[in-house]
């Protein structure tokens, strides 16, 4: 940390200093799963398993991959991702 | 941890770009010579030559922790304590403190010293942030070293979408020391959440509008003035309608803070109107929760939504200024806040008469919100230099100006009412027999601005929650 690595908060302060994660949706239904490879070993194989269960509980599901595991994914992997989908789920490991 | 001074001994604090320092080097020299010495160099650590201990002070932190307002400063320690300290050079002062090697002769007996560069302009508040406590009362927001603080302050939704200048202490720091009031002093509650601001919280969202500290009076008296109840911020926030807060500034305040009444007065380019009208609108989404999409309803909204101030032209003294004309005694500074949806262009260069131009206002001020409805809000007429003249040159002032366009801005009801010229829109039925107005003898606000050349003026239309006026009016206020 230096000096200019803290800010005041601007708020009410009604809310945790840790920003929220989103809350879940209630249901799956209509909504299409991404599911991300980010190109490490394995990846491919837990993606292909969940898709499976994904496909027996009749919910959409799209595949994504990152062009490298070295680097955050590009914009438009996400951007893509954001219009087609409402959910993702990230193999993140081998 | 910067290294511990001696318990016992001379210590001075110097710079090389004061005189008086560069003119006291051989007294300096002739003290090292002759007992403990340290001097503390704020900018050359080459400074001063031929003396043994010298302590890089260009952070500032020691001259900071000795409370140094001038160097040099000559200051003796005994047992661990300072017992003496004399600033600038004197003779008496330096050899009552430091003996006869302290003489200097062939110096002049005394000679003032120069300001410490740890409190020059906005030195100080970033020291008290880095060394000091900053005596803050808002929660601590940690950003990642390598993260960018505009981005986190995106990320944490602080912002009204454009870049907003982060919160650090020193900053905070400065805004409050625009204004005597106490940070902890609460101004208000903010809607919709009616969350207790207080001037700290106003000065944390003028930082991140742009404000300068200078602006923060404004400030306050901007926010003091649209918690005002009969401003109804709450509902003007909420509402489908387009508008927000329009702030029209009059007085010496606009002046001094250097806000524009001329050419461009309602487009971009000046700071103080640009930021003091964001401010208000940060303070709304930040402290008050008010966000689109939650709280805030707008339809369409309208880009006065990001800030919208002016001040009005005070230039001519036949002209009574509109905090005048609403209770504010003349000298004063005042805020007139009006909720306003966008600029309408009023274009008339053929008018050559009060007479002409006040006929051709009425018809473009007709249509405000719908040229059938007689309320759907107030407006605001922002009158050019030039449209003035005509006015002007004809002998009419304000007064004048005003009865006459309420005259003209009144029509048969069954010009208005549903149905009638074959639109729906327009007036209950039983208005058919009635000459209506526009707008209430005090629905029209007239102000002076713009810059000298173009026969245009501005209309800027109100919001329908005026109609009811013993709950919702425009508002003035006083700035203290």
């Amino acid at each position: 940390m230096n000096h200019s690595s803290k800010l005041r908060d601007p708020t009410a302060e009604t809310s945790p200093t840790r920003r929220a994660r989103l809350t879940p949706p209630p249901s799956l239904d209509g909504k299409v799963v991404a599911l991300m490879d980010i190109g490490k070993s394995g990846g491919a194989v837990f993606l292909d398993r969940l898709e499976g269960h994904f496909k027996s509980a009749g919910v959409a599901t799209k595949r994504y991959r990152k062009p490298t595991n070295t680097k955050v994914a590009p914009p438009a992997v996400l951007q893509t991702i954001a219009a087609e989908a409402q959910l993702a789920v990230i193999a993140l490991s081998d | 941890m910067i290294e511990v001074l001696p318990a016992d001994g001379l210590v001075i604090v110097a710079k090389r770009e004061c005189h008086t320092c560069v003119l006291v080097e051989p007294v300096m020299q002739s003290l090292d010579r002759a007992g403990p010495l340290t001097v503390i160099t704020q900018d050359d650590p080459a400074f001063p030559s031929g003396v043994g201990r010298v302590l890089d002070d260009q952070q500032l932190e020691r001259s900071f922790h000795l409370n140094i307002e001038a160097v040099p400063t000559l200051i003796r320690y005994e047992g661990g304590r300072e017992v003496g300290r004399t600033v600038g050079w004197d003779r008496a002062e330096w050899t009552r403190l430091a003996g006869d090697a302290a003489a200097g002769e062939g110096l002049p007996a005394w000679q003032p010293g120069c300001g410490s560069r740890s409190v020059e302009p906005g030195v100080q508040e970033a020291l008290i942030a880095r060394y000091g406590d900053p005596g803050l009362a808002s929660r601590e927001i940690p950003v990642g070293e390598w993260d960018d603080p505009i981005e986190a302050c995106f990320e944490r939704g602080w912002s009204d979408g454009l870049p907003v200048v982060p919160p650090t202490d020193e900053r905070i720091l400065r805004m409050l020391g625009g204004t005597d009031r106490k940070p902890g002093e609460i101004v208000g509650l903010i809607p919709p959440n009616l969350a207790p601001c207080t001037v700290e919280k106003v000065a944390i969202n003028a930082v991140m509008a742009g404000c300068k500290p200078e602006y923060m009076p404004v400030v306050l008296g901007v926010l003091e003035a649209a918690l005002d109840p009969l401003f109804v911020l709450h509902g003007l926030l909420c509402t489908t309608h387009f508008s927000g807060p329009l702030v029209i500034i009059n007085g010496p305040a606009a002046k001094a803070v250097g806000m524009n009444s001329g050419i461009n007065a309602l487009g971009q380019g000046n700071r103080a109107n640009a930021t003091i009208g964001r401010a208000l609108q940060l303070i709304v989404r930040n402290v008050g929760g008010g966000l689109p999409g939650g709280m805030d309803r707008a339809t369409l909204g309208n880009p006065g939504k990001y800030t919208f101030c002016f001040a009005e032209d005070e230039s001519d003294p036949d002209w009574e200024p509109l905090a005048q004309r609403r209770g504010i005694a003349a000298g004063k500074s005042a805020v007139t806040l009006f909720h306003a949806e966008g600029v309408h262009g009023f274009i008339d260069q053929k008018s050559r008469t009060p007479e002409e131009l006040t006929r051709s206002l009425a018809m473009a001020l007709f249509g405000v919100g719908h040229p059938k409805l007689c309320d759907s809000g107030n407006a605001v007429l922002v009158l050019s230099p030039e449209h003035y003249k005509i006015f002007k040159d004809g002998g009419w002032n304000r007064r004048r100006i005003e009865d006459a366009l309420y005259q003209a801005l009144k029509r048969p009801g069954r010009d208005l009412i549903h149905g009638a010229q074959g639109v729906p829109e327009g007036l209950p039925a039983s208005m058919a027999d009635k000459i209506v107005d526009k707008f209430p003898p005090d629905g029209l606000l007239i102000v002076r601005a713009g810059g000298p050349a173009g026969l245009f003026s501005a209309i800027i239309g109100g919001w329908p929650g005026q109609r009811v006026r013993e709950e919702c009016q425009a508002v003035t206020h006083e700035i203290r």
